[in-house]
């Protein structure tokens, strides 16, 4: 096993990942910038290197201030959470130049999953079902406008290189399309430094729903079962659940093995996330992205199955074998996590502020990964994630019952939170049915 | 005179009007970013910016006056 990791991030991931590091008798060393110095996940690091000033571009992204962190601390290893520098090829290649372990897939799968018309264009030479869409990228608004009627509309626009739901829009008729263009183009430029775009078929119905794999260090790729994340505010979710209540089994077995082809389609170690679009009303489904690294939403599937993802990334990194029999992983309930922002909760504004109050709830299936704690202060220059509060329960009634308890059983103070948005949700016949979609949020706030 | 003031704590990540314009209700005036979010700031009337209180890479405070319309 490693002797030493290095968590190259911040917040709730950062504490998750050093929290499985200490149970594992790693010795793990946090970097942070001078807005976190205060944050749980720096006291809690059995060392911890200061790296830079506020803006990401000047610490948690500058490749050279965590590469000498981890030569002043001596890790073995760099853990890169999710965002920052995770889906980085070239970090990852230069952390592997330092002589030290990426734990991570191999750069190249990073690099192939990185462009998504790539990865589309590998995906169904793979056998994966792929939407009707851009097989090389659009150049021109004009060259737009022939690519969407080829497709056919409506059309998802989107920036190649993108993530996030950043400069993703979806345009009806021809009327809206230069100005999305123009929108994925100049965002892909500013967020991704890629300006190139592709045009999808946009299914006006759909779920969310994405499965976890593991690509183990014998070669051999697993599936362990989906999560839907269908509950999303301007594509970006907000509460994931598995199993996801729009997929039977038979929709599951067909999903979860076009997903070990697409993890053996790119020689995949270690955790990653194949995400699907699945038509709502036909009940087919299309490869939309994969996310070569651990994702947030990765607790319920650890609530459901009783694996423990990060120490498995541990070992696959290491070259060991997984903690659990490959063939004899039986989920077990249902689980869900709610996504508690700093943002008002009717507007999704970000609201940022210093918490005065953090009282997290408990009990029985209960799981809270928090980032925060009282005092804490949450600036502007990081995403809005306060916390993850996540449900396990028996079965999907026990899971949303306890949430209802748990939602108003958490308190915090100082700035404002989307906890006013969960308890709508909750409380929502559509949610509760389980027959929602990608646009429920617009119909909880219209 | 209408005032613009900021909703939250923010950078100024770019700024689109220019001190001296004219502008209409709804017209985008600064972009502010905060939590990796984009917030257009707009103006709340129509007339002429007679002032501009903030540059790109500033920081806001909520309440912070932004610009000011006569």
């Amino acid at each position: 096993m490693l002797n030493s990791v290095l968590v190259a991030n911040r917040g709730e991931i950062a504490r998750r990942v050093l929290a499985t590091a200490r149970r594992l008798g790693i010795r793990g060393v946090a970097v942070y910038s001078e807005a976190d110095a205060d944050l749980p996940f720096v006291a809690e690091a059995d060392e911890a290197v200061p790296i830079g000033p506020p803006p990401p571009g000047q610490s948690y992204l500058d490749s050279a201030a965590v590469l000498a962190a981890a030569r002043q601390t001596g890790a073995a290893a760099i853990h890169p959470g999710y965002g920052f520098l995770a889906e980085n090829p070239a970090f990852a290649r230069e952390v592997l130049a330092e002589g030290l372990i990426w734990v991570g897939p191999p750069p190249e799968a990073i690099e192939q999953m990185g462009d998504k018309i790539n990865a589309r264009n590998l995906m169904a030479a793979a056998g994966v079902p792929v939407s009707a869409g851009s097989a090389e990228p659009v150049t021109s608004a004009a060259a737009a406008t022939a690519e969407a009627a080829r497709i056919g509309y409506p059309v998802m626009v989107k920036a190649a290189a993108g993530g996030g739901g950043i400069g993703m829009s979806a345009v009806a008729d021809p009327a809206g399309l230069a100005a999305a263009f123009e929108t994925a183009r100049t965002r892909g430029m500013r967020f991704f430094g890629d300006p190139a775009i592709l045009l999808e078929r946009y299914i006006e119905r759909a779920r969310h729903v994405e499965v976890q794999i593991l690509g183990l260090a014998d070669g051999r790729v697993i599936a362990l079962g989906e999560r839907d994340c269908s509950v999303q505010r301007r594509h970006q979710k907000v509460a994931e659940e598995t199993p996801s209540p729009g997929v039977g089994d038979e929709l599951r077995a067909r999903m979860l093995a076009a997903a070990v082809q697409a993890g053996h389609a790119v020689g995949y170690r270690g955790a990653g996330t194949v995400e699907c679009l699945v038509d709502a009303v036909t009940g087919d489904f299309v490869f939309l992205e994969m996310n070569t690294r651990l994702q947030v939403e990765h607790p319920v599937t650890e609530l459901v199955t009783g694996i423990d993802l990060v120490e498995q990334q541990f070992r696959i990194a290491a070259g060991e074998d997984v903690s659990f029999a490959p063939d004899q992983v039986r989920p077990r309930g249902h689980a869900l996590e709610l996504r508690i922002y700093a943002e008002d909760p009717v507007r999704f504004l970000p609201s940022p502020g210093t918490i005065t109050r953090w009282e997290e709830p408990a009990g029985a299936g209960v799981r809270v990964d928090a980032g925060y704690t009282a005092g804490n202060k949450v600036t502007p220059f990081y995403d809005p994630l306060l916390a993850k509060l996540c449900l396990h329960g028996q079965d999907r009634d026990e899971a949303l019952a306890r949430a209802r308890e748990a939602v108003p059983a958490f308190g915090i103070a100082g700035l404002r939170t989307n906890l006013p948005f969960h308890a709508d949700l909750l409380a929502s016949e559509e949610f509760r049915s389980g027959d929602y979609d990608t646009s429920i949020v617009t119909r909880l706030r219209p | 005179m209408a005032e613009v003031r900021a909703e939250m704590v923010a950078n100024v990540w770019k700024v689109v009007a220019a001190e001296g314009a004219q502008v209409s209700d709804g017209d985008t005036l600064v972009i502010l970013e905060s939590m990796k979010m984009e917030i257009p700031v707009l103006a709340e009337g129509t007339g002429t910016l007679t002032r501009l209180h903030v540059a790109e890479g500033d920081i806001v405070q909520e309440g912070d006056l932004i610009a000011v319309i006569e």
